[in-house]
């Protein structure tokens, strides 16, 4: 249900910047969405295809995953997330805030907490096309 | 292109009249006891209250409150757990009993990831309790909410109130609107702090002696609004509510 709340964010995102670009009507919208936010994609479809009013009402909305990869700041070490390894209540933790990935994982090579998530969080609109 | 998180912040806070972020250039002066104490002063006034933990790698509010437990509810976003009847969210709920160290573009994702989806509803107050410092928190916090105002946390220590003074600096630089600055812990007479904060152009709204029990009262809200620390903090409170007093 969290999908929901990302998806007014988005909508409201694409209102506006619509309404700068001065479209009449919105076309297509692409979105990537990193792997660790852990969005369940047909509850966000579901909540963008009811939200979308106005001139988005017509809209397509394309959303990518992006897949999240991790470097080791002490060792240099590169990894990809992988949930199998985590327990269920941990998912649901990163799936609210991505950042809490710190408390639950760890360098498979030197076990330090000190990474970098190179890509794979957050949210973001790549493109909005439309008619002027 | 655009976080579309971000545009949606302020749209969150659309009903919460007030946003207090309770800060301080130093740790250790009081800041999150203040601000728990604060928020339990004002939603025991009638107000309703809500509480942020935004110190996310040292959160301490929940033991400050005795929170075994961060019950928060999912419902198109995140609905924030009611205690003490504040509404009240920090980053335990997701990171339990965890170490989270974070580094600052980690901090602002956090924090635009929470902004972003918890619903906070109609609030008078929102109080939020701020890492100490003038970094990402401090920026992010100014940046991204709207109607934000500071309260400033000193101790009379001339060390606590350099940074204070740099914190009160950056405000007036960047037109944040300043509550005033308290003066807590405080253990002899001495008109230092509220004398630089007046200079400073910024209200001084009281001190608060050191109180040696207020350690017995953490993690137990009835024996907190007890102390001297709480019956102080009162007075002070009220010249939070009402401005002009």
């Amino acid at each position: 249900m969290h999908e929901w709340a990302l998806a007014e964010a988005i909508i409201s995102s694409v209102s506006e910047i619509a309404g700068k670009e001065g479209l009449v009507e919105v076309r297509e919208v692409k979105i990537k969405v990193g792997e660790l936010q852990q969005v369940e994609l047909d509850v966000l479809e579901f909540a963008l295809s009811e939200l979308k009013t106005g001139i988005i009402k017509n809209a397509e909305f394309v959303i990518e995953t992006v897949e999240a990869k991790l470097k080791c700041r002490v060792c240099g070490q590169k990894w990809s997330f992988s949930k199998n390894k985590l327990n269920a209540e941990s998912i649901e933790a990163i799936h609210f805030v991505p950042e809490v990935i710190y408390a639950y994982i760890k360098c498979p090579a030197c076990g330090s907490p000190d990474f970098e998530i190179l890509e794979g969080r957050g949210i973001w609109l790549e493109s909005i096309k439309g008619v002027k | 292109m655009a976080d579309p998180r971000i545009g949606i912040i302020n749209k969150r806070l659309e009903k919460v009249k007030r946003v207090i972020a309770v800060s301080s250039g130093k740790g250790g002066v009081g800041k999150s006891l203040v601000a728990s104490t604060l928020a339990l002063i004002l939603s025991k006034e009638n107000y309703d209250v809500g509480l942020f933990d935004a110190d996310f790698t040292s959160p301490s509010t929940h033991l400050i409150l005795g929170i075994k437990e961060i019950k928060t509810e999912e419902e198109r976003g995140i609905v924030p757990a009611k205690v003490h009847g504040l509404k009240y969210m920090s980053i335990v709920a997701f990171s339990r009993e965890k170490v989270l160290p974070l580094r600052g573009a980690d901090f602002s994702n956090a924090l635009i990831e929470l902004f972003s989806t918890i619903l906070w509803g109609d609030l008078d107050f929102l109080i939020i309790d701020m890492p100490p410092g003038i970094s990402d928190a401090t920026l992010d916090i100014i940046r991204l909410v709207r109607k934000i105002e500071f309260l400033v946390v000193s101790t009379p220590s001339p060390l606590a109130f350099e940074t204070v003074e740099k914190l009160l600096s950056l405000l007036k630089e960047l037109k944040v609107p300043v509550n005033g600055v308290v003066e807590n812990m405080k253990v002899k007479e001495g008109l230092f702090v509220k004398r630089k904060v007046e200079e400073a152009g910024v209200k001084f709204l009281g001190e608060i002696p050191f109180d040696p029990e207020i350690e017995n009262a953490l993690g137990n809200v009835n024996a907190l609004f007890k102390t001297d620390f709480a019956r102080k903090l009162g007075e002070i409170a009220s010249k939070i509510i009402s401005p002009s007093v």
